[in-house]
């Protein structure tokens, strides 16, 4: 699996976007990226993009492809939750290795305003998760973080720890939602319970964006004058083992795990040859099962392998060093591909005013629905 | 607070007729499940095969509505306004002595009562035009 990323683009989050529209936002992402590869538009012959609850339910590449001037010749939805990004991002890689493209956009975004609908579910968790009081991804992760402290005996500190580390990265980064509000642990506890025992400040604040990452071959980077090296993807894995919480195999390992080993291997890597983590934060609880499933400690011993390490962007190894979801906000399912658009910065240098120290690797997830729908990538500089 | 779900006015089920000997036994009070008739392993939520070996031979069995609590949540802000009167209220992840795993709510139990472990049995409650199995300590 290889494949060069040759442009990034984010909308900077926001929590209001009066009379925008879903489209408007993949266009603003998608010009940003095609901008920052200096290719002309012209050049994309493959478009991947998402599910678009509300505004459009079918159709959808060719809508956003019309929207925008494109005729692809590869197009697809890609509809894996949190982890459609990094899923879209393999994906664009094998269409270009079967000679379906040459170059893809990836793009996902939306707005706030108003609030989208509910999806319109008609389906075994509407008829039996919704009746008993549990709608929303609230809920399951709650599910997950209660069973992870009754096995391992982990505390509410402990995870707080994790969104207080989010809302510290998330200081050197402007365009951050949080960027001005810091919280330390105790302020993160003292956040109110939405569902018991998750705190308000371990759930990412929904917000309207949009991502868009432009993909192609090493041989087509090597031809182009791009103002930026192109960052390569070297390895991917991907797992789908459930839809609601009750019916996921596991409540303390999740589908990342060998989403994560898959990807390592094929980039011929082990977890300590990464210097750089870009990890899925929609909840404390999940960010603290992918450094486990990641097998970068123990089971149970996320918060003992935290303790251990420097983990801001001037440290030993930086996590989520944009603050993260946690830190930036979640633009619905863009927040899953910001993950690729920060590792891109921080791999190829442009990550401005919170740029890591050299690092030359990095591992990206997405993670969607209830811990049950996995993508990882492994990403390196060229 | 307790939750009593005669007062609710929430979503109700959505039955299939896939799924309609289930909530139709759920109103007499009966927990009722399907199993494989070839890999003899019990399925929930009802479906049109077997995840476990793709047999479409399912018969419909009583089961013993006994099970232990997974994990729970206390929920304070609902994900749906209808159960926001119920809040705080307990969600837990039953493991169904016959082995399959569902989503309810418990009832008969404070919040801070809740424990991982905890034994459980099926409590029918009629919502609206339905039954639903909820949870109570089987204590």
């Amino acid at each position: 699996m290889r494949a060069a990323i040759v442009g990034v683009g984010e909308v900077p989050p926001q929590r209001s976007t009066e009379g925008r529209t879903t489209m408007s936002f993949l266009a603003d992402a998608a010009r940003r990226a095609v901008a920052d590869a200096g290719i002309g538009k012209d050049r994309i012959d493959g478009l991947l993009v998402g599910p678009q609850v509300g505004e459009t339910p079918q159709h959808v590449p060719a809508t956003v492809a019309e929207y925008l001037g494109l005729q692809p010749r590869m197009a697809n939805v890609v509809d894996l939750g949190g982890a459609s990004g990094p899923g879209m991002v393999w994906r664009a890689a094998a269409a270009i290795a079967a000679g379906m493209a040459e170059t893809v956009l990836c793009v996902l975004g939306n707005h706030r305003e108003p609030v989208p609908p509910r999806s319109p579910n008609r389906n075994p968790i509407r008829e039996f998760d919704v009746p008993f009081g549990a709608s929303g991804a609230n809920t399951a992760y709650a599910l997950l973080k209660t069973r992870h402290m009754a096995e391992f005996g982990t505390s509410d500190r402990d995870f707080a720890e994790l969104a207080a580390l989010a809302r510290a990265n998330a200081q050197a980064n402007p365009t951050a939602i949080w960027h001005g509000r810091p919280a330390d642990v105790d302020g993160i506890l003292a956040s109110p319970w939405v569902a018991e025992p998750l705190h308000l400040a371990e759930i990412v604040m929904p917000v309207a964006g949009g991502d868009a990452v432009i993909v192609t071959s090493e041989s087509v980077a090597a031809g182009l004058e791009l103002p930026h090296a192109p960052v390569l993807l070297t390895g991917a894995g991907e797992m789908v083992t459930h839809r609601a919480m009750s019916q996921a195999p596991s409540l303390t390992t999740g589908p990342l795990r060998p989403s994560i080993k898959q990807a390592l291997a094929q980039a011929g890597l082990g977890i300590d040859g990464v210097g750089l983590l870009s990890l899925y934060d929609c909840y404390t609880v999940m960010l603290a099962i992918t450094l486990e499933d990641a097998g970068l400690c123990a089971p149970g011993r996320f918060a003992d392998w935290m303790r251990d390490h420097d983990l801001t962007p001037g440290g030993d190894l930086p996590l989520n060093p944009n603050g993260g979801q946690l830190g930036i906000g979640q633009a619905d399912l863009a927040g899953g591909l910001s993950h690729v658009v920060e590792a891109v910065h921080q791999l190829r240098g442009t990550a401005d005013g919170r740029q890591a120290r050299a690092a030359r690797s990095a591992l990206v997830t997405g993670n969607g629905a209830t811990m049950s729908e996995a993508v990882a990538l492994v990403l390196e500089a060229s | 607070m307790r939750i009593d779900p005669h007062d609710l006015s929430v979503p109700p089920p959505t039955p299939t007729a896939e799924t309609l000997p289930f909530w139709q036994a759920a109103r007499r009070g009966e927990l009722l499940l399907q199993r494989c008739a070839d890999c003899s392993r019990w399925v929930f939520y009802p479906r049109a095969l077997c995840p476990h070996c793709w047999s479409d031979r399912l018969d419909w069995a009583p089961a013993s509505a006994r099970g232990t609590v997974r994990s729970f949540t206390v929920v304070h802000k609902p994900g749906h306004p209808a159960w926001a009167v119920a809040a705080p209220y307990t969600v837990a992840v039953i493991d169904l002595e016959e082995g399959p795993r569902m989503l309810s709510a418990l009832v008969g139990i404070e919040p801070t009562e809740a424990r991982v472990g905890l034994d459980v049995r099926a409590r029918f409650v009629e919502v609206g035009e339905w039954a639903l199995p909820f949870f109570e300590p089987a204590g």
